[in-house]
């Protein structure tokens, strides 16, 4: 049970405060409610190249890293396809130079070329490093084009291609910038060795007088549901075949995600999980095979992908996973196979309960989906599961029309 | 309000850093447990080390494959078995080998640790090595090597290594497929057998633990002397640094970027400049606004990041500095370090530079110590290599007192550019 306690400002922002007296350390959290599902498709990547923008200096701070550090303090931040979060941590008696510097850009960046022209590069780099230097590295830009017809979730939170971001320009990132980076559209959670009484005053301080900005309506394009399967074949300079089958699920809110999310963790949690188990032990057809979904906000992709033995034909693979994939269809599986992936749901939460860090991450988390307290009730949601809904649920996800498939070959 | 002059800070260094002492037991065979408890959370970590690393290798790769294939059989249970066990409490049971020691490590719910141990106990003492899946570990590893050998980066770090210890020390060494066909269950199990024994084992336990916790312990690991005692030594082998110093490579003939590496020999953790340089490296490139990173990211954009790092190697260390960067400007870059390095020789660090760079140590030296699985880590580090508190202790005072002048003089001791080996893998 984590205990939080929640407040709004005049301004709209929504602060969350998570006081732990045990840590000597304090995290201040800030959550922009935008992501890469918010970009235009001529202008992809941007949700992204902003977020390195954000450490370019704001308007009354010239440099935003010194200071914290003088304050013995660590930042970072990330973007998905949904969200932008940046996180301080610190020592908690300098909590207030934290406050000092998220406050001061969210009022306004400094919105230099030079920090634009800078960042363009790196995020070039970060591009290359990530996706087209390394083996396999391009599948997520196929699978996302393959997968989806309509929805923003068919570019990489990174880009659909280099010349997007070589292209942004300054005009499109001050604009960018008062449309998302509000107070309105904004979540602050403040965890650590603080006060409610303490950080409100800090808030409200420094946040207060920040001019409250339009909230965002998003109005994305909906995915129609597929009625094909779709099917893609690559070649490539890798060293090993490999299969890669995608299936749309739904969204972070849907009451059935829980059983799906559970199905996954069914074939490809853990060693002891099915696809590991028959396909890589017993089969020898894969030497490493994973099921997973990025708990995407928007109805995501459920992921099954492996490489396979060299020598293995891929029809066989394929088929293979496929009679797992029907075993599950047709049989209910055991009321303790069911308890497994619920207990591995439990442990991974008290895990992630344990780092500060990950407190205040999840509190913003959830209070974008919709209520801060949603946290503390999560475990319930997987414990309503039962085996009939793992049935049905695998009968849905599963078939055929929904499947996406990429055939990635080992050229040569 | 003024936004322009920071709130008031109280200065990092004046944090009081401490190592909260652990509590220790000696089960009835003598093997030592380490203890860092809190009962803040319903978890704990329980792990197992032993002089089991690569060290000790008479076949490349004994090591690591020894440890991951004790987990894959037993005379009791199959890998099937052990891993439906673990996974059903929803527990993580890791192994690792490193350099000279090797691990095993749960974690897991506390109120879980009971019906675990036995599994534990089984993999640790009885493992069989079964000829099948030593054949899976085999295939599946030659595999994974393969995707790796056409990562630049990864090829750099094999060939850095290389050309600072020499392909025959412990820590140039490197896999290949050939050596994974080599493997053979008997050597293993002689391995195994001289490797994991009772009187080579330590234990260290941390997070919420049951009260009859050292009872169980006592029960599944005190109570026998399992596998017979053995008595090991190690001694220093000769590293054999390669003669040429600069390295191009080509892995990859249409790649975009380099793996770019530029490393020297520096001493070990006993020696006194071993704690200096932990502060030179730091501003180097150990921090997001270090030297290198203010460079060759922030203001040439040649880099997604570039850091600099220093080995914690037992028996000599290194300094390495690592960056992936874009392939027509991997040559810049080398020059751009080199001018790093010798502005650190030439002018003093700015005392406005070392108090942050202090500031920044502490502060994140105070996280780091927060929370008991985090504590027991330290402590870990210490115990592992003979050492205690009071090393500890001399680093914090290292950091928070040394000086400018300090500095430099350790830069000019070892930033000579000539003495460095530099690699670039497209």
């Amino acid at each position: 049970m984590i205990h939080f306690n929640k407040f709004t400002l005049a301004n709209g922002l929504r602060v969350i405060v998570h006081e732990d007296h045990t840590t000597p350390m304090a995290v201040v959290n800030v959550l922009y409610d935008v992501g890469a599902r918010d970009e235009s498709p001529e202008k992809t990547g941007f949700a992204h190249l902003f977020e390195h923008l954000m450490f370019g200096g704001s308007v009354n701070i010239p440099v935003y890293d010194e200071p914290l550090q003088m304050a013995g303090g660590e930042n970072n931040a990330y973007t998905t396809s949904d969200l932008t979060n940046y996180y301080i941590q610190l020592p908690a008696e300098n909590i207030e130079t934290g406050f000092w510097l998220e406050s001061d850009r969210m009022l306004s960046l400094a919105f230099t070329e030079k920090s634009l022209d800078v960042q363009r590069k790196v995020v070039s780099e970060e591009f290359k490093e990530h996706y087209i230097n390394k083996p396999y590295g391009d599948i997520w830009h196929k699978m996302r084009n393959l997968a989806y017809s309509t929805h923003p979730y068919r570019w990489m939170t990174i880009g659909k291609e280099l010349s997007h971001i070589e292209e942004a320009k300054l005009e499109d990132v001050k604009a960018f910038f008062f449309k998302h980076y509000r107070p309105v559209n904004a979540i602050l959670s403040v965890a650590g060795k603080v006060t409610v009484e303490q950080v409100k005053a800090l808030a409200e301080k420094w946040f207060g007088d920040i001019q409250s900005g339009d909230k965002y309506n998003r109005q994305l394009p909906v995915e129609p549901p597929q009625t094909e399967a779709h099917k893609m074949e690559v070649k490539s300079n890798v060293p090993l075949d490999a299969l890669y089958k995608c299936y749309h699920m739904y969204s972070r809110t849907d009451p059935r995600y829980y059983a799906a999310d559970l199905i996954s963790d069914i074939l490809g949690g853990g060693a002891s999980s099915r696809l590991h188990q028959v396909l890589v032990k017993e089969k020898q057809l894969f030497s490493n095979i994973e099921c997973y979904h990025f708990g995407s906000l928007d109805a995501g992709l459920l992921t099954i992908e492996g490489k396979l033995v060299k020598g293995v034909k891929m029809k066989d693979a394929e088929n293979a996973i496929q009679e797992e994939i029907e075993k599950l269809q047709q049989e209910i599986i055991s009321e303790r196979e069911l308890q497994k992936v619920k207990n591995r749901v439990e442990s991974m939460l008290a895990f992630e309960d344990m780092s500060l860090l990950s407190r205040a991450n999840n509190l913003a988390f959830y209070e974008l989906l919709g209520d801060a307290s949603l946290m503390n009730r999560e475990f319930e949601n997987y414990e309503k599961v039962t085996v009939e809904d793992i049935h049905r649920e695998a009968n849905l996800l599963f078939d055929e029309k929904n499947s996406n498939t990429i055939y990635y070959y080992a050229a040569n | 309000m003024n936004r322009t002059t920071p709130p008031p800070i109280k200065d990092a260094v004046e944090f009081e850093i401490k190592l909260r002492p652990y509590e220790k037991y000696t089960l009835d065979n003598g093997i030592p447990v380490y203890v860092m408890k809190s009962d803040e959370q319903d978890t704990l970590q329980l792990e197992l080390v032993f002089p089991a690393g690569s060290w000790y290798e008479s076949e490349v790769l004994e090591a690591a494959a020894t440890n991951f294939l004790m987990k894959t059989g037993t005379s009791g249970s199959t890998a099937k078995q052990i891993n439906e066990n673990v996974d059903y409490y929803g527990a993580y049971l890791n192994r690792n080998a490193y350099h000279e020691n090797a691990t095993y490590t749960l974690h897991c719910l506390s109120k879980h640790l009971e019906v675990l141990l036995p599994t534990l106990q089984e993999v640790i003492q009885d493992p069989i090595f079964p000829e099948e899946e030593l054949h899976i570990y085999q295939q599946n590893m030659k595999q994974k090597l393969a995707v790796n050998l056409q990562k630049c980066d990864f090829v750099a770090n094999r060939f850095i290594d290389k050309y600072l210890f020499g392909d025959f020390h412990p820590y140039g060494r490197v896999s290949t497929m050939m050596a994974y066909d080599a493997l053979q269950t008997e050597g293993l199990q002689a391995f195994y057998k001289k490797h994991y024994t009772y009187n080579n084992c330590k234990i260290f336990v941390a997070g919420h633990l049951p009260e009859n916790t050292i009872t169980l312990l006592n029960k599944y690991f005190g109570s026998v002397l399992w596998n017979d005692a053995s008595h090991l030594i190690k001694l220093d082998l000769p590293i054999q640094p390669a003669e040429e110093k600069k390295f191009r490579v080509f892995n990859d003939e249409n790649g975009v970027q380099g793996a770019v590496r530029v490393a020297r020999h520096f001493p070990n953790r006993y020696h006194p400049d071993f704690p200096k340089m932990l502060v030179l490296n730091t501003i180097l490139g150990g921090y997001f606004g270090s030297r290198l990173m203010s460079n060759i990211r922030e203001d040439k954009g040649y880099t997604y990041g570039i850091y600099s790092q220093l080995y914690n190697f037992r028996q000599t260390s290194a300094i390495n500095i690592q960056t992936e960067a874009g392939r027509d400007v991997c040559e810049a870059t080398i020059e751009e370090i080199y001018k790093e390095l010798k502005q650190l020789q030439d002018e003093p660090v700015p005392q406005e530079e070392l108090d942050l760079v202090k500031n920044y140590m502490i502060g994140s030296m105070l996280g780091d110590l927060d929370g008991a699985f985090q504590v027991i880590q330290r402590w870990k580090n210490l115990i592992l290599n003979d050492l205690d508190e009071s090393y500890f202790n001399n680093n914090v005072q290292t950091i928070k007192n040394i000086t400018v002048e300090e500095l430099q003089q350790l830069a000019k001791q070892y930033f000579t550019p000539g003495d460095f080996y530099e690699l670039v893998v497209i």
